[in-house]
């Protein structure tokens, strides 16, 4: 070949390979801002007094003092709005009990006039009795048109009113003086900032759907919900709420880095995600407990001690072919084999879940160990058999310190795949809500964890919308856990075999 | 031009005292094989080497030097499918005979390598590698065999001050020193080497050759080398081998001077190998 051709494919293939490394990490890039920058939303968002009330009330967190000082001041700026609240029910009463007494009034003289007219009837004055029997008439179809008119007005007044009532419940909490509602998710208003504007919006305005027209998708209207209240005393409460939400509200920046270490309070409504990341980190130290020595084990046994044969053949073959089974069928195993057949537990439990996951993983670390005790020189071993080590004492001395750098690293690997895993979990571990287990209950219990946790919330949570931010917040704490154990392999990496090439 | 060559090695025997009468066995192969698989690569070997002498290996590449000398001690169990024939007698029992404990057979006889093949570890952990394996735990024994190995090996000096320096530091020929000081530190009867200077510099290939002249007086060496000046050198006896085959085994300096067999007078003399 001619030396410029030989240049000019030197230069393709490297142009090549830089370009694949380009687009690979602009593609990691692309995945990653949005999960780091909307995760972190999780730990750093713009928080309001509800926040700290939650953050005080139920993980007894902040200054009661300050936060009473600061309530104060807030209920203040809150009290017009109650204000009109009750001025507008006790207006609606007023005007119905009004209506009510016009309508019994009517219904009164209706009856004396009945009676004044049977006494005209049996003195024989018909003329005059029958004169009072139709204005008897009338005032009872105008006492049931009142009625019917008072019927229109309560439910022209009440429906309005209770949606009203729950959006502004929901924005700032259970009004004063209410009985606490049983749902802790009633008892606060919006924690967050970003969706105190949300609820906002849903106080101001009301939505529609209009259907009208047959061909096209619906649309969505918006009416201002003050016009629901015109000419009542609630007509300047929307005006008044939409200026003087950041009082009521105090939105701060705040820094919630307890996202990872709270318990859930009402399914994620409220707090953090500690129950996931502590059943991720049992399940994946769980699944290393049994796939480490099993993994090394064997490992050490095809290499040192195995006499190549059909057998190792076949065995060498059925860990290649474990490695390829879908993660799903390694969950629905060990639903079959742990949990129904040997049954590790009643329930779906940590320990079936981490022997699940030991499978997943133990053919990774295999390889990676055969991989790299197949790369200690021979040199190191002949040396150590030479001066009357035996093969255990051999392996244990010579071949193994010096294997650790690529056995440790399949380990941390193996640990990034089993933390993230969802599949074998589903079957055999993962639970949606559960409080955080203490260790001898991982024998027994279930437990959420970050991967299923994620698929969870997205599917199957009632209030998708609310907790964003949460479902956001635990893929960033996902990715960040497997990130980290790849780095810390790469570092690990680095130092021992500096060490060993001294 | 043969005569010159044979004239010039002569010399170098002149300043050593001649070992003429036969001494006590200290190994002894009889009608020894070694097969890769169906290959013979030592080939009916019958061969007494001397206790407390320096015996030479030498012969073409591909002769069957290393595989006899790694039969001494079994090495060549390690490649699958090698076999043995024969018998190879130490110590009155045949090595290779069903109840023999391979790994206190190779506490007893050390082996050094051709290339040197340090440990990943400190020069104490390197030097104390041996004793350690043989149950000696005491700080202070193992210290004490550590410098003495050492000292044996003609590296202690170079050594003492950083002796939990990582060994792989070390020069090439330092660390064959090292080898050296491994293997004495098992207290071994016999020294196996391997082609021991073959990536070292003359200097450092000199030290070694020095430091056989003073282990011969307490170890049998067995020694594989190419440079016959070498095997003139530091030999007491030296085996010549081609094909597997053991052609003719005595004297260095009659083999040298007086080769019996033609054969071995063309190798030394550099007409073939
Ligand atoms: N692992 C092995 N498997 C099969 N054949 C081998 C193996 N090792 C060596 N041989 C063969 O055995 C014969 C002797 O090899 P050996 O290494 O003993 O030669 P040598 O005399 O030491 O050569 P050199 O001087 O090049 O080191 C050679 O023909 C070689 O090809
Ligand atoms: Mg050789």
């Amino acid at each position: 070949m001619r030396l410029e051709t030989r240049k000019l494919l030197d230069k393709a293939f490297s142009g090549l390979g830089l370009i694949a490394i380009a687009v690979m990490g602009i593609a990691l890039l692309l995945i990653l801002t949005p999960i780091v920058w909307r995760g972190s939303k999780a730990f750093v968002f713009k928080g309001t007094i509800e926040h700290r009330r939650v953050m005080l009330e139920q993980f007894d967190r902040g200054n009661p003092d300050k936060f009473t000082r600061e309530y104060t001041e807030i209920t203040a700026a809150r009290a017009p709005i109650y204000k009109m609240m009750e001025d507008f029910e006790a207006e609606t009463i007023a005007q119905i009990s009004s209506m009510e007494s016009q309508m019994d009034a009517k219904k009164d003289r209706a009856k004396e006039l009945k009676t004044a007219a049977r006494a005209l009837k049996s003195d024989g004055k018909a003329d005059e009795a029958d004169q009072l029997e139709a204005e008897e008439d009338r005032l009872k179809d105008e006492a049931k048109e009142l009625k019917s008119r008072i019927k229109e007005f309560k439910t022209a007044r009440t429906e309005p009113y209770d949606a009203l009532h729950e959006a502004i419940r929901e924005l700032l909490g259970p009004m004063p003086g209410q009985r606490t509602p049983v749902l802790l998710r009633q008892q606060y208003g919006q924690t967050r900032w970003d969706r105190t504007l949300v609820k906002l919006h849903e106080v101001l305005y009301t939505e529609e759907w209009d259907y009208s027209n047959a061909d096209a998708m619906g649309v969505l209207v918006e009416t201002p919900r003050v016009k629901q209240f015109k000419g009542t005393r609630l007509e300047p409460f929307f005006q008044y709420l939409e200026e003087h939400i950041e009082e009521m509200m105090r939105p701060k920046t705040t820094f919630y880095w307890q996202f990872i270490t709270d318990k859930s309070k009402d399914s994620h409504i409220f707090g953090g995600i500690w129950p996931e990341v502590l059943g991720t980190i049992y399940l994946t130290l769980g699944a290393m407990i049994f796939a480490i020595p099993m993994g090394v084990i064997a490992a050490i046994y095809l290499c040192e001690y195995a006499k190549e044969g059909r057998v190792i053949s076949f065995l060498r073959i059925c860990i290649s072919t474990l490695a390829g089974v879908p993660s799903i069928v390694f969950g629905l195993f060990g639903l079959a084999f742990f949990l129904n057949t040997i049954q590790v537990s009643d329930s779906k439990s940590v320990l079936a879940g981490s022997l699940t996951l030991s499978l997943l993983v133990l053919p990774t670390i295999i390889r990676s160990s055969e991989e790299a005790i197949l790369a200690v020189p021979r040199a190191y071993k002949e040396a150590a058999l030479g001066l009357g080590a035996g093969r255990w004492h051999t392996v244990m001395t010579v071949i193994l310190p010096a294997a650790l750098p690529g056995i440790l690293t399949g380990i941390v690997i193996s640990m990034g795949r089993a933390a993230g895993e969802t599949a074998p979990i589903i079957f055999t571990a993962a639970v949606s809500v559960g409080a955080p287990l203490k260790i001898w209950e991982t024998l027994s219990q279930p437990t959420p964890a970050l991967p299923w946790n994620i698929y969870n919330l997205c599917t199957e949570h009632e209030a998708v919308d609310e907790i964003r931010h949460v479902q956001y917040g635990m893929v960033f704490t996902l990715v960040a856990i497997v990130l980290l154990l790849n780095l810390f392999a790469i570092l690990m990496r680095a130092r021992i075999s500096k060490k060993l090439r001294g | 031009m043969s005569e010159e060559i044979t004239l010039k090695k002569i010399d170098t025997f002149a300043q050593r005292d001649e070992v003429t009468s036969p001494t006590e066995t200290h190994i002894e192969a009889k009608d020894f094989s070694l097969y890769y698989g169906d290959f013979e690569a030592v080939r009916k070997v019958s061969m007494k080497i001397p206790k407390r002498k320096v015996t030479a290996m030498i012969g073409p590449s591909g002769c069957g030097k290393s595989t006899l000398l790694r039969s001494i001690n079994r090495m060549n169990d390690l490649i699958p499918s090698t076999s043995a024939s024969g018998e190879m007698i130490f110590d009155g029992h045949n090595i290779y005979a069903r109840n023999i404990d391979v790994v206190t057979l190779r506490a007893r006889v050390g082996m050094v390598f051709q290339k040197p093949n340090v440990f990943p570890k400190s020069i104490f952990d390197n030097v104390a590698y041996g004793p350690r394996l043989q149950g000696i735990k005491n700080k202070q024994e193992l210290s004490e065999i550590v410098e003495q190995s050492l000292r044996q090996a003609a590296i202690w000096d170079e050594v003492k001050d950083r002796l939990q320096a990582n060994a792989l530091g070390m020069s090439g020929g330092q660390q064959q020193r090292l080898c050296i000081a491994r293997a004495l530190a098992i207290k071994p009867e016999i020294l196996l080497m391997d082609e021991p200077t073959s990536a070292l510099d003359p200097k450092a290939t000199a030290k070694i050759e020095d430091l056989i002249g003073e282990l011969r007086k307490q170890y049998t060496i067995i020694i594989v080398t190419h440079n016959m000046q070498q095997a003139a050198r530091v030999s007491d006896f030296t085996a010549f081998m081609y094909e597997g085959v053991l052609i003719e085994f005595g004297n260095t300096k009659q083999l040298f001077t007086n080769p019996e067999n033609p054969q071995t007078e063309n190798y030394i003399t550099g007409r073939f190998g």
